[in-house]
């Protein structure tokens, strides 16, 4: 993936949150001859998610039911829900793809995804479900004057959450073409329709049962690959790293290496590569990932579709265990494909590279561990994925419309329930027709960067407003309202002057801002401006305010009044 | 709403908040919760500044394999995030629940 970027930009984009996207989205995806186990799988998969829909929409009736499932989810559903919202089509292919080329390097980004959860359980998840109803603004304006805040909240929703599903139609389109065989504008226009069929008649209840089965067939499908690898070498990881690292050496000799030089290449897969170059973007990077987690709105609107803070934290540990075991099977499936397919002819190209582009490792894996139905199987999860995916982020942008600028900011919570649904099911259906085009848009483009900026302005808008509404009495609406847009404005902005956009998507030369993550800048500015602003703050809210830390607190920390599971 | 005995959520929530070990619990609570947040913090921060200064440390084979250091501290990284996790839910669920559930019902909540 990375031979094929400028040598100069190439650790800069390798540092990209989406390693999958950066290789899927450019262009490289060739459509592949109809696979019709693959569509009868996908078929099979669809026709049950339709099936639970329709139960669900019979049960879908109040504002409650479509936003939170009527609150009745349980910790550990919850968690695989959560896992199945995370683990994306991105980390299963891009991530073994990336082991597949250069070894260690990919366990680095699987960290990264990884540790934003324990933060979010240790400082915010019980918070969160006791102050929040359906959205994370209900939280982040708990004692503040709702329509700053609320507004801040809604437009920060809908950014990230476009800026992920942009991400998501392309990718979708692109694996898909490779996958099926279908043309891009007709996967396109699938993703798009089910994403809408879920959302608008199942809601929140349909969507999780989506994620849930998704997770499960990913990490059974993901068990499996690991387990027929590991049995090949005795289960032994030292076995399989020795193989691979023979593999890559005798690769490198068969190219025309000597043999030191053939060596030294097969032990590099063993150590992180070129990947991190400056410690600038390695530092930046890591923030953007680690607290972009626990500012991603629909994230942190599953917490609440548990009943109290108990099973908020029960959802964080599963959710975190399910996600840490997946990373560590695509570790061992990335060397598994160095082995097994990348000994084998039958899945090149005549030029030595993979047969379908450089993300098809995991997919050609399946097929040798497993033959052509099990490569079906691998392949129709992936499709599921990205429908589980794109349904959890068009819900969360739904409510932020419907219930943060609708029923808070316009109707001043004065709307009813059944006007509140219309107008999100109208935003649902706006926001799948616009994902499709915006889809068959940016067809040609390397979207990469838009995960990318998707995780950091979570992590420099939504973030410090969440910290510091929970955590700091000085906090006031004026602080949290322009303080997290400025988080959010400088995230954007840095992202604009950054290498992968000003210079590779829009061809303008010598990138303004050299790193490419904004989050080392754009986080401190989010915290920094929202205590400056609060400080400054002289206005009489900023005392009413601060005045209402101390309420919020106790709420916060003991559920007392926390909006009950069955509460409508 | 919880709104037993006559007494408005407010008036509990005062009692509540001046409750010295109610105060007590949640600066216990906010410790562990800072303290587990700095350790993984530090740990992902450190392992990326290894990655950043020093790649061949990492790359460094254990014993007379081939499987490097890093391989072990990588997948480290992930199972002391899920073990960290495991920690404060056990704590929470073992302790904290309990001695709030205590101290809410002497209010009559």
């Amino acid at each position: 993936m990375r031979a094929r970027l400028a040598g100069a930009l190439a650790p800069v984009l390798a540092l990209m949150p989406a390693p999958a996207f950066a290789a899927a989205l450019e262009g490289e995806a060739q459509r592949q001859p109809i696979n019709w186990v693959a569509i009868a799988m996908f078929v099979a998969f669809v026709g049950l998610t339709l099936w639970i829909t329709k139960a669900a929409a019979a049960r879908t009736r109040t504002a409650s039911d479509f936003y939170t499932a009527g609150g009745g989810i349980s910790g550990f559903q919850n968690g695989l829900a959560m896992a199945g919202d995370y683990m994306s089509a991105a980390s299963f292919l891009g991530i073994s793809a990336q082991i597949f080329t250069d070894g260690y390097d990919g366990l680095i980004y699987s960290t990264g995804f990884l540790v934003g959860w324990p933060i979010l359980l240790f400082l915010m998840a019980e918070r969160l479900r006791n102050l929040g109803r359906f959205t994370f603004a209900d939280v982040a304006s708990y004692r503040f004057a709702q329509p700053p805040v609320r507004s801040f909240a809604a437009i920060s929703t809908l950014l990230v959450v476009s800026f992920y599903l942009i991400a998501q139609m392309v990718g979708a389109g692109q694996l898909i073409k490779l996958l099926f065989g279908l043309p891009y504008a007709v996967a396109v226009v699938i993703v798009g329709a089910l994403m809408m069929l879920y959302v608008l008649f199942g809601g929140m209840r349909a969507t999780t049962w989506v994620q849930i089965i998704k997770a499960v067939l990913l990490l059974g499908g993901a068990s499996f690959m690991a387990l027929m690898v590991l049995a090949q070498f005795g289960f032994s990881l030292e076995a399989l790293f020795a193989r691979a690292v023979e593999v890559k050496s005798a690769a490198a000799q068969a190219a025309g290496a000597t043999p030191v030089e053939a060596a030294a290449k097969g032990r590099a897969i063993m150590a992180p590569g070129g990947f991190i170059k400056d410690p600038v973007s390695a530092i930046s990077f890591g923030l953007a990932l680690m607290l972009g987690t626990a500012g991603l709105p629909h994230i942190l609107m599953r917490f609440f579709t548990v009943p109290d803070a108990k099973e908020a934290r029960k959802s964080v540990l599963w959710a975190t265990g399910w996600i840490g075991y997946f990373y560590i099977l695509t570790f061992i499936i990335g060397f598994g494909a160095i082995i097994l397919v990348g000994t084998d002819a039958g899945y090149k190209m005549a030029d030595g590279t993979l047969r379908g582009g450089g993300n098809m490792a995991a997919i050609h894996l399946a097929h040798a561990v497993g033959g052509n139905a099990f490569l079906g199987f691998i392949s129709a999860v992936a499709f599921a994925t990205i429908l589980a995916v794109v349904a959890g982020l068009t819900l969360s942008a739904a409510s932020a419309v419907s219930h943060d600028l609708y029923a808070t900011v316009l109707k001043q919570g004065r709307a009813n329930s059944a006007d509140e649904l219309r107008v999100s099911r109208i935003t649902t259906l706006a926001l799948g027709a616009l994902a499709v085009l915006l889809g068959l848009v940016f067809e040609k483009q390397n979207v990469a960067f838009m995960v990318s900026l998707a995780f950091a302005l979570a992590a420099s808008g939504n973030f410090p407003v969440l910290i510091l509404s929970l955590l700091w009495s000085g906090c006031t609406t004026r602080g949290a309202a322009w303080g997290g847009t400025i988080g959010l404005l400088t995230a954007f902005v840095l992202t604009l002057l950054s290498p992968a956009v000003w210079t590779t998507t829009f061809g303008l030369g010598l990138a303004p801002f050299p790193y490419s993550s904004a989050a080392i800048f754009s986080v401190p500015a989010g915290f920094i401006a929202i205590w400056l602003i609060s400080r400054l703050d002289r206005s009489p809210r900023a005392a009413v305010d601060e005045a209402g830390y101390p309420a919020q607190r106790v709420r916060a920390e003991t559920g007392i009044g926390a909006f009950a599971a069955s509460d409508h | 709403m919880t709104q037993e005995a006559g007494r408005t959520d407010e008036a509990l929530i005062a009692a509540v908040g001046a409750d010295p070990r109610y105060i007590e619990l949640v600066a216990r609570r906010a410790r562990l919760g800072w303290w587990l947040s700095a350790i993984i913090f530090a740990a992902f921060v450190g392992y990326l500044a290894l990655i950043a200064f020093d790649k061949a440390l990492l790359g460094m084979p254990i014993g007379d394999g081939v499987t490097s250091i890093g391989i072990p501290i990588g997948l480290g990284l992930i199972l002391l995030a899920i073990a960290l996790t495991g920690l404060y839910v056990a704590y929470a669920n073992r302790h904290h629940d309990a001695q709030m559930a205590a101290i809410l019902k002497d209010h009559g909540a």
